[in-house]
């Protein structure tokens, strides 16, 4: 049961419902009654500048869900690395699409993915499957920014495969929808290391999950996650965060660590972070917090002369700015920081 | 400059200051002392807006302003600086952003351009050399991990950077060792101007050996319970606080201001 299922199949059986436990807080099923019309091509003349234009040294463009140059899998390969903006554009209107994409970083190599999503329409449903394989030692660092539609529903899906010894670093920063879903699914390689980060700045009735499902299988995987979101309005954050580590995958080591801030009376966040451990010689830990600005230092930085507005934002990005530092790639980290100051103050 | 009439000041539902009358002609420097609990801080907050500070009656004229009527950053804006008992630390904000935004922000309200940031860096390595405060400390997280003293000094850093007309510093002496409390004090004195007013506020008489105050307050009780010259601190230090706030007796307070206008001998 999926989103991409239902859109493949035209069964509105197939969507995920509350019923499904990793699902019970984005209820595809209860939302779209009926599964809208395919979306057309699109006009790529009309495209704007990508958010990562500059840095990427090569952009795939879907539009919706037709990649608009080149087929097959990405394959990147041993020698120089590669930085590549990958776009999914959705300039679409109360219609549905699917994108789906593989990518093969071979063992050694080494790949900066900085993927957006788009939203040029309205109301439109949008489903992106990638699925990504790290070769030994292979080397990739994945930065997502999603801004969809406020009416949209987006749901983006990334399963990961990492080989031994391979390195996964991922952030993911987005601002919700209607529904909007980032979900990473990652195995480990022996002795690989994952970062999966998150960052939900959630405002008006928007609502944004992030879930991910770590499964470490082999001896001394590492997995380091840390999300944090920002919920104001009526918008709902969802954090569900699984690390499974099996029997005989000894030597794991893994951190989780998720912390909200709620800034409106209506607003929620739901957060299931799932810690299963079937094997003796591991270090697994977990923190989950969630809560308001210190109101006292809004009143010291007002005493400095800081409006109430530019007191709150400021201290919102200092609190998820521990995240955005933690992307590696330079350019990278100075789009996501300016993205998220100013959505932080758009939604004063 | 700032004048307090009657003023009264409730917290939770319990009234702290009870019909306080001060004034505060510019250029001069006042002392508020008291004992704990007197209303000291309490006086402080409300004047710089601090929201849960209800004034409930009296008022409080600035340049001839309601000050009252204004928002803590309008205030500040205007030119009021609290120095804080405990100062703040703000997790992730560097100091040097947060110090231009304030500034900035102050500007703006005040109808001035903002300052560039290279004018803005150029200004605050002088005021800090003159504090003694490395460079270095200000581009770290606002006073995360700062000691006590060095939070002090941050704020008479921050205070001789916006150079404000009105100077509030509570308990600024408490946490700091005699090194600190010289630096501080040395801020403070060269802040003195002929269009600047300070209400210092302590505990103690030690921190007025090095500020020397042109009037002494006592407060006690949420009222000014006597007033008088320099000297009136050291007989406080010498006599303690116990005449002026006798437990379960808001009377006492007339008797004293009496004894505290007689002169003393050395």
């Amino acid at each position: 049961m999926s989103l991409a299922s239902a859109l493949k199949t035209g069964d509105i059986a197939e969507l995920p419902s509350r019923r499904d436990e990793d699902w019970r807080w984005t209820d595809l099923r209860g939302l779209i009654r009926t599964l809208p019309a395919a979306s057309p091509p699109g006009d790529a003349a009309a495209l704007e500048r990508g958010l990562f234009d500059d840095q990427a040294t090569e952009t795939i463009v879907f539009l919706n869900g037709r990649r608009l140059s080149g087929v097959g899998p990405v394959v990147v390969a041993a020698g120089v690395p590669r930085t590549i903006a990958l776009r999914f554009v959705n300039q679409a209107h109360a219609t549905a699409h699917h994108s789906a994409l593989s990518i093969a970083v071979e063992a050694g190599a080494a790949l900066t993915l900085l993927e957006s999503h788009e939203a040029a329409g309205a109301a439109y449903v949008a489903d992106v499957e990638l699925n990504i394989r790290l070769g030994e030692g292979a080397r990739l660092e994945r930065i997502v920014l999603v801004d969809e539609a406020d009416d949209a529903i987006a749901v983006a899906t990334a399963e990961v495969e990492l080989g031994s010894h391979a390195d996964f670093a991922q952030t993911a920063l987005t601002r919700g929808a209607k529904r909007q879903r980032c979900e990473t699914r990652l195995r480990h390689g022996a002795g690989a290391a994952a970062r999966l980060d998150g960052v939900y700045l959630l405002d008006g009735e928007r609502r944004g999950d992030l879930t991910s499902e770590v499964i470490h299988n082999h001896l001394g995987g590492a997995t380091q996650q840390l999300t944090k979101g920002c919920v104001r309005g009526q918008a709902r954050g969802v954090f569900q965060g699984r690390i499974i580590v099996a029997r005989g995958a000894d030597g794991t080591d893994a951190r989780m660590g998720h912390h909200a801030l709620i800034l409106s009376e209506r607003a929620e966040v739901d957060a299931k972070p799932e810690l299963e451990i079937y094997a003796d010689d591991v270090s697994c830990s977990h923190g989950n917090t969630v809560g308001a600005l210190d109101e006292e230092a809004l009143f010291y930085m007002a005493q400095r002369g800081l409006p109430d507005a530019e007191a709150r934002a400021l201290l919102t990005e200092a609190f998820v700015g521990e995240v955005v530092d933690r992307i590696e790639h330079e350019g990278a980290r100075d789009v996501a920081r300016a993205w998220v100051a100013e959505r932080l103050r758009a939604a004063q | 400059m700032l004048s307090i009439h009657d003023l009264h000041v409730r917290v939770a539902e319990a009234e702290i200051i009870k019909g306080l009358t001060l004034d505060l002609p510019a250029g001069e420097v006042h002392a508020v002392m008291g004992p704990n609990g007197a209303g000291k801080s309490t006086l402080a907050y409300a004047l710089a807006g601090r929201p849960g500070y209800e004034v409930t009656a009296g008022s409080a004229t600035y340049d001839g302003e309601d000050l009252l009527a204004m928002t803590p950053d309008q205030r500040s804006a205007k030119g009021v600086f609290l120095s804080f008992q405990y100062p703040l630390e703000l997790p992730g904000v560097p100091g040097l952003t947060f110090l231009r935004t304030a500034l900035n922000a102050q500007r703006k309200a005040r109808g001035e351009d903002e300052i560039a940031a290279p004018a803005f860096l150029k200004l605050a390595r002088e005021k800090a050399a003159a504090l003694k405060i490395e460079f270095d400390m200000l581009r770290r997280p606002l006073n995360v991990g700062f000691s006590g003293g060095e939070k002090k000094r941050m704020e008479i850093f921050q205070m001789s950077l916006f150079s404000p007309r009105l100077l509030i510093l509570d308990e600024t002496d408490s946490g700091l060792d005699i090194d600190a409390l010289r630096v501080v004090a040395d801020g403070v004195n060269a802040a003195r101007a002929p269009d600047r007013a300070m209400l210092v506020i302590t505990h103690y008489q030690r921190l007025l050996d090095y500020i020397r105050p042109d009037r002494v307050h006592v407060l006690a009780a949420g009222r000014i319970a006597a007033s008088g010259g320099p000297e009136l601190a050291h007989a406080l230090e010498r006599e303690g606080y116990d005449k002026y706030a006798p437990l379960g007796q808001g009377s006492g307070g007339q008797a004293a201001h009496l004894s505290a206008e007689a002169p003393h001998g050395a």
